[in-house]
């Protein structure tokens, strides 16, 4: 399991956004990962919890985290912010060893771990007061202004003073992401943002995310939303079951797999022979009209304007079909091509493809 | 900055601002340099400990103790000598004692009671809460943290036996006459004198049940359940007092973190005797010296998972 988009000068650094070199000096200072982690492994009695994790997070990506509830991310986050030891592995976050150089990464890190935690009895605005008072580096003179900004951020200034008890699940999780953004950070993780949030709360998340990353952050978002990941990041990884099952840069894991052709045609019979032709299964199905829908599972490669190499775990394109090549021998059999489409397979299907179908709860 | 400094101040002023405005602007790298401060975070600990509910609710409770037992002796006819708690005859001739007597009566159980529910929250109520992984990601640094937790406890074992001794020296004065104090060596003592002895007993006090903090703190690391530490804590309190009663384990009493806790009459004597407080005040640090190795070495290999 080889990350596709690992190392300087390949297609995932092209594909971040760009970064101005003047607004964060510091944050180039090195050439390594935002997140690197090397066989990471986390065993809680006789399961393995996370197993074997080669993770490489770009710096200046927006990396979406995937897998279904209960894969190992929340522990993987967990030892990549020093809260859980690892049983076997590294884990090296920008660039310096954790949990070994921790008191050198947290102050640069700004992280919602596993949903907001607050003490009740405070006020949000008295709550980030608390956690910026634990951070040691964190400049007192200019916490207040600080605090008010992060509240600013998050759309909780006229809230700034009430108590956490009386916070809906939301607020919560704003005053959380506020909480990340007490000072100015170089890597952002972000586990689960848009819990319990409101349509505009998640369009507000979306459109942090993408300030956060222009501003030069990297930003580490796991969730299980497919859609939001496909929105804002450039980057995936997907655990399922302790493992990670594939990573690289969000058009890459796209592509791979399989797209779904489309055909209409009354020439049912003539076209279903030459598909066949091609090696495809296809069906055919009659809904309404004179004209046959005939689909099919069509493997992507050399015909999609894909200048990335194969993603990782995946065999190389071979057996691919070119869709204009099924065109041209269709036409060139008197089949009335009345509709064709090829449709690239959603991150959707590539997520069920590797985690499976179904309720059920990895084990 | 104010005109009246004139411009020869107000450069190296200026200069100065200049330099923590970069100092700010670079915090990720430059932070790394500056010098660790704990204030802040001990600061935010006593704020958050003491403007608490349940705490104020405590002391409160603690204060009421002697305030309940002088205005049952001033409504009551007279006191029987020698029945009830010690002193307590006394306190219709001298109010000063109805301090001595709240101590007495809070000793084994009530301040216990206080400091368990204190020191069993140090962690695990973080931990309960989630706020514990919070504050460690801040980072807090486990140390620190565990430090600025106990340095909490410590300031709420002093304000404790301090709220005894306080309200009881402010209800007897109010109720009751106030005049020379007899020690139990039988010399005289004025009333000031003798509220510096009510003040070094609330010391002895603290000092006594700082062991017991550091064994509150250990239990604390060792759950997520903040009720289960306090319990635990006020539990062992109970258990060390009951086997110092039991003379078939005479070898132990001297080991027993209670074994002193009543030892304060040395403090009521001309001269003063401090020998018991010299006892106490060492097992009181070998107790803090072991749990608190035992909660270091908990704290800081624990998977924070809550």
């Amino acid at each position: 399991m080889t990350a596709a988009g690992r190392g300087p000068g390949s297609a995932t650094d092209a594909a971040a956004p760009a970064v101005p070199e003047t607004s964060a000096p510091a944050f180039r200072a090195t050439g390594s990962p935002a997140i690197e982690t090397k066989g990471l492994s986390k065993r809680f009695g006789h399961q393995m919890a996370v197993n074997s994790v080669d993770l490489a997070v770009p710096r200046g990506s927006v990396f979406g985290f995937l897998g279904p509830n209960g894969s190992g991310k929340t522990t993987t986050i967990r030892m990549m912010l020093g809260l859980a030891a690892p049983t076997a592995g590294e884990v090296r976050v920008l660039g310096l060893d954790m949990p070994r150089q921790l008191d050198e990464v947290l102050p640069r890190v700004g992280a919602l771990v596993e949903g907001p935690a607050f003490y009740p009895f405070l006020s949000g605005a008295a709550n980030l007061h608390r956690f910026d008072a634990a951070d040691r580096h964190a400049v007192p003179s200019t916490r207040r202004a600080r605090v008010a900004e992060a509240l600013e951020r998050v759309g909780l200034s006229h809230a700034a003073r009430k108590k956490v008890r009386a916070y809906s699940l939301g607020m919560k999780q704003r005053l959380g992401i506020a909480n990340a953004l007490l000072a100015r950070r170089e890597l952002l993780v972000l586990d689960e943002p848009t819990n319990g949030l409101d349509p505009q709360g998640t369009r507000e998340v979306r459109h942090l995310v993408r300030s956060l990353a222009a501003d030069g952050a990297t930003v580490f978002v796991s969730s299980h939303l497919l859609a939001e990941v496909e929105q804002i990041c450039t980057h995936a990884a997907i655990m399922s079951a302790g493992r990670l099952v594939a990573q690289g840069p969000l058009a890459e894991l796209r592509q791979a797999g399989t797209a779904q052709l489309r055909l209409l045609t009354p020439d049912a019979g003539t076209a279903a022979g030459v598909l066949a032709r091609f090696g495809l299964s296809p069906v055919v199905g009659h809904p309404d009209g004179a004209d046959a829908v005939i689909t099919s599972s069509l493997p992507v490669g050399a015909g999609f304007p894909a200048d990335h190499p194969a993603p990782v775990g995946e065999p190389s394109a071979n057996g691919s079909v070119a869709p204009e090549a099924i065109v041209a021998a269709l036409v060139a059999d008197g089949v009335r091509v009345r509709g064709f489409t090829v449709e690239r397979g959603s991150l959707e299907d590539r997520f069920v493809a590797l985690t499976g179908e179904g309720f059920d709860v990895a084990q | 900055m104010s005109h009246s400094d004139g411009p020869a101040v107000q450069e190296p002023r200026a200069q100065q601002a200049e330099m923590q405005r970069l100092t700010v602007q670079n915090s990720p790298v430059a932070g790394t340099t500056r010098r660790p401060s704990s204030v802040s975070l001990l600061g935010s600990e006593l704020k958050q400990l003491f403007r608490r509910r349940r705490t104020q609710a405590m002391l409160l409770a603690l204060a009421a103790i002697p305030v309940v037992i002088a205005v049952v002796v001033r409504v009551s006819s007279a006191v029987p000598p020698g029945r009830g708690p010690a002193f307590l005859d006394r306190i219709s001739q001298n109010g000063l004692f109805v301090a001595v007597t709240a101590m007495l009566v809070s000793v084994p159980l009530f301040l216990p009671l206080t400091i368990g529910v204190v020191a069993g929250d140090t962690i695990a109520g973080e931990a309960g809460l989630g706020t514990l992984r919070y504050l460690l990601v801040a980072p807090a640094g486990r140390v620190r943290l565990l430090l600025v937790k106990y340095a909490g406890a410590a300031v709420f074992c002093i304000s404790a036996p301090l709220a005894v001794a306080l309200a009881g020296a402010g209800i007897g004065w109010a109720l009751f006459p106030v005049g020379p104090v007899a020690l139990l060596s039988g010399d005289l003592v004025e009333p000031d004198e003798a509220l510096v002895r009510m003040l070094l007993i609330a010391a002895y006090q603290a000092v006594s049940l700082l062991g017991l903090s550091a064994i509150g703190l250990f239990l604390s690391t060792l759950t997520d359940v903040p009720v289960g530490a306090m319990a635990a804590t006020i539990v062992l309190s109970v258990v060390s007092q009951v086997l110092d009663q039991l003379p078939q384990l005479e070898w132990l009493h001297p080991w027993l973190f209670t074994h002193y806790w009543f030892g304060f009459a040395d403090l009521l004597r001309q001269p003063i005797g401090w020998d018991s407080f010299g006892d106490n005040a060492l097992l009181q640090a070998g107790y803090i010296a072991v749990f608190g190795a035992l909660a270091y070495g908990r704290f800081v290999s624990k998977d924070v998972l809550s």
